[in-house]
This record gives structure tokens, C-alpha cells and sequence, in this order.
């Protein structure tokens, strides 16, 4: 499949199990489950910087809408897109990794390790940034971070899930290709 | 000026990071001017529909419920009923009718109009739910919501043409004050953002008798919700040791996470309340 259908698609997908499946999922005060965000650990490695961020923006802000309180996944969603590149170059193995693949996995990202840390600190700085912000009008460090560290390991568990679920084949391409 | 132009090649991506940062942020901030904004309207409108397609379908799963606080609501109704009442005896005294039946119409204050829960959320720091009935269906901002058996939902914060957003009172910036019934002290009701269903009352002061269990109801001081819905009954009451108040924290009447039909009430006084409180404003400039 094209890449840009693809990612139209999974774009529209994870946004609507966002809001009509984990939003009504009431685990616990403490636990929201996110995973509307995978749209942008997914993006492919090729994508500009400055686009990865309008796209992220556009996914934020959709969700926004339907939260109908805007500008807090936005934030979230922009400022993991600007982190996103540092960590591809930091975590990938050898040189050309992300020329080769398309977009990350465990497969392009040399193994569970790199991917798994790569997956983990994005939704933790996801996590982390948009309970700051909404944290700013109630106030208390310690149901901030424990409600951060406890969505991030339930999002962790979905996204690992949804990696198992739907196995993304990715060939190796070269350059001749 | 070369130099500027390279500096803006070098760091677009963080200059281009740091504007989107920075638009996201005063959006949050200035969500009152956003939501007054035309986008919002056609914004609402677009999530309303998907919203409505997608409610078609969980509808059926909750009829149950919804039936049990139909009936419920029936049964109060009934017992309103005139045929419950005995008309007194006038073969001795002679009673006046002051009551003119044809201009009861003419003193009507309060109208309600059913509307169709299409989203509801509980789970968020602000919750909200949308309803499918927009200003084409007589909705206003800062009409009030209920739900069938009188507990108190929110206020409508935002219309579009079929559709209309409610700010409930699992919202940090809902602001609706409550009464209690026995004493008739007033405060004003809190969300701490954690339990759903949990609210906290603030405002009433130590002298005040308060106890587990108490009715909590509206006041009628706002031209949103008559006075006498329910809100809610007290969960506790502990005397704050900071200020001369009582905390007191209750659980809301209106049950957040099976919320299927509400009502909005239309204050037909709304409007004339609200030019006399306009003309104080330009007296006191």
C-alpha cells in the first residue's frame, strides 16, 4: 500500500479507538490509556522534521476537538515530534538503518531493546508533558507522577499489544530498489 | 540581515517547534476566546456527527438503563398528577379560583426540552458532554442541564446549528452554586480533577449543621438552573482547620457515567435579568 494512504488511514483509526474505545475505558483516576500517539512513533523515517511536527500538530489538535478543551495533546503530540528525531539517530544501530527501513519497529531499530526504549521514553515525555499541563490548575508532584508513571505502563502494555496484533512487514530496501 | 536569514535556516525546526508549542499553549489558556471563535462551530459540528453514529450504536447496549430512569422519572411525575389530590369541600366555605388558566401560559418561567446524550466523557481533568440539540432546536449558552430524576448535569458552554456542548460538573472551571437543603447555607461546587461523582462544596461556614447524608440543592441564583434540583447528598463534612469553612465533599445526584437523556431548561426570564445586571455594570463605570 502507498505510504500516504496508509498513514491517512492509521491516522483516522487510532484517533476514533482513541476517543469511542480507551476514552471510555474507566480503569481508574489514576490510569488514561493513550494510544492515538503511535500514529507518530510510526511515521516514517524519511519525513521531514518540520512536517513530522505540522502532522503531529494536526493529530493533536483533532483529538483536541473531540475533547473539546484544545491545546493540550497538541503540546504533547508537537513537542514528541521534535524529541522523535534525536532519538531515531541516538538508538539506531549501524549507519543507514533508517535509509534502509521505512519507519521504526523492532525489526528496523535492531532488536526489542533499542525499540522498546525508544517507544518508552516518547511516551513517557507524552505522558509526562501533558499531565504537567493539565496538572497546572490542580497542583500535587506526587498524583502527577504517579499518574504519569502508571499511564505510561498501561499505554506501554497497549502499544506492545497493537505491535503483536498487527505485524507492520517491513523489507529491507536498498538503494538500487 | 544575511545573518538573520541564516539563523532561521540553521534553527527552523526549533523556531517552527517552539511556535507550535507556543500555540498550544495559548489555546489552552485562552479556551474561553477560542470557543467564541466561528471554528468551533463548524468543529462541533463535524465531531457532533461522528459522535451521533457512533452513539446509534452503544445506545442499544444501555436501553435498559435508560428505561429504569425513564420510569422512575414517570413515577414522579404521577405523583403530581391533580387526580392524586383531593379538591377541598366549598359546600361550606367559599373558596376564589385566583388562578386565570389562559394566562398560566404567560407566566411560564422555566421551559424543558429533552436532548439525547450523543458523548459523554468522566475520565478527563474537564469533562463535557455533547448533546444532539443545537440553537436550531431553541439551545442557548448558559442554559442548564438535568438529568430525568432532577440531579443537577452543567451548563451549555458551546452551540453549533444540531448540536451543543455541556460543561458538567466534573469540570475545573464549572462554577455552580449549592445550597444546603436543611440549613440553606450557599456555596459554590468544586471538582478536584480524580473521583468521578465526587464533588466538593465550598463556602460553608463552620456554624453551618452539616451531616453524612444531607440533600445538597441548587440555589437558583443563576439564571441557568432553578432553584430546588438536586446536586447531590453530603459524603463528609470535615472543618477545615486554615479558614472558618467546612470541607465538605458529596457524591452527585446525577449518576456521570450513564447519563442517556437530559434536559435543558430554558429560563424565559434569562434575558431580562440579564439587561438589568448590564445596566448596574454602565452605572458603576
Amino acid at each position: 500500500m502507498n505510504t500516504l494512504v496508509k498513514n491517512i488511514l492509521r491516522f483516522a483509526l487510532l484517533i476514533l479507538v482513541q476517543v469511542y474505545v480507551l476514552d471510555k475505558i474507566h480503569l481508574h483516576q489514576m490510569v488514561t490509556p493513550y494510544l492515538y500517539f503511535l500514529f507518530i512513533l510510526w511515521m516514517p523515517f524519511r519525513m521531514k522534521r518540520s512536517w513530522q511536527m505540522l502532522v503531529a500538530f494536526a493529530l493533536g489538535f483533532t483529538l483536541d476537538s473531540f475533547r473539546h478543551h484544545p491545546g493540550f495533546h497538541t503540546a504533547a503530540c508537537v513537542l514528541i515530534a521534535y524529541i522523535r528525531p534525536f532519538l531515531v539517530n541516538l538508538l539506531i544501530p549501524q549507519e543507514g538503518a533508517d535509509t534502509n527501513y521505512e519507519e521504526p519497529s523492532f525489526k528496523s531499530m535492531g532488536g526489542f531493546l533499542p525499540y522498546f526504549i525508544f517507544i518508552g521514553v516518547l511516551t513517557l515525555i507524552h505522558h509526562g508533558w501533558l499531565f504537567l499541563l493539565e496538572a497546572w490548575q490542580f497542583g500535587n508532584v506526587w498524583y502527577f507522577i504517579l499518574k504519569t508513571l502508571l499511564s505510561t505502563a498501561v499505554s506501554l502494555l497497549l502499544i506492545l499489544i497493537t505491535e503483536l496484533l498487527f505485524s507492520r512487514k517491513q523489507s529491507f530496501r536498498t538503494n538500487t530498489a | 540581515m544575511r545573518n538573520i536569514f541564516l539563523f532561521i535556516r540553521r534553527y527552523f525546526n526549533l523556531l517552527l517547534f517552539l511556535c507550535l508549542q507556543g500555540f498550544s499553549i495559548y489555546l489552552i489558556v485562552h479556551y474561553s476566546r477560542y470557543h467564541n471563535a466561528i471554528f468551533s462551530g463548524v468543529s462541533n459540528q463535524v465531531t457532533g456527527k461522528i459522535n451521533q453514529q457512533f452513539n446509534r450504536v452503544e445506545y442499544y447496549f444501555q436501553l435498559k438503563r435508560t428505561n429504569d430512569s425513564l420510569v422512575k422519572a414517570n413515577a414522579t411525575l404521577y405523583n403530581k398528577l391533580k387526580a392524586d389530590f383531593e379538591l377541598p369541600d366549598s359546600t361550606t366555605h367559599t373558596f376564589i379560583d385566583s388562578l386565570k388558566i389562559d394566562s398560566v401560559e404567560g407566566y411560564r418561567k422555566y421551559n424543558y426540552y429533552p436532548a439525547k446524550v450523543v458523548y459523554n466523557s468522566v475520565a478527563a481533568q474537564n469533562n463535557f458532554l455533547v448533546l444532539s440539540r443545537g440553537t436550531a432546536q431553541h439551545v442557548k449558552i448558559g442554559m442548564g442541564v438535568i438529568d430525568p430524576n432532577s440531579g443537577v448535569v452543567g451548563v451549555i458552554t458551546d452551540v453549533s446549528k444540531d448540536y451543543s456542548v455541556v460543561m458538567s460538573l466534573l469540570h475545573k472551571d464549572s462554577r455552580i452554586s449549592g445550597k444546603l437543603l436543611k440549613g440553606g447555607e450557599t456555596g459554590t461546587l468544586n471538582w478536584d480533577g480524580k473521583t468521578p461523582n465526587i464533588i466538593s462544596l465550598t463556602g460553608i461556614p463552620k456554624g453551618a449543621k452539616v451531616a453524612k447524608g444531607d440533600t445538597i440543592i441548587s440555589s437558583g441564583f443563576s439564571t441557568s438552573i432553578p432553584i430546588g434540583m438536586l446536586i447531590g447528598r453530603v459524603e463528609e463534612a470535615v472543618p477545615d482547620k486554615g479558614s472558618s469553612n467546612f470541607l465538605i465533599k458529596f457524591r452527585s445526584a446525577a449518576n456521570f457515567y450513564n447519563l442517556e437523556y437530559v434536559y435543558i431548561i430554558e429560563n424565559k426570564q434569562a434575558e431580562s435579568i440579564k439587561a438589568i445586571l448590564d445596566n448596574i455594570k454602565k452605572k458603576d463605570q
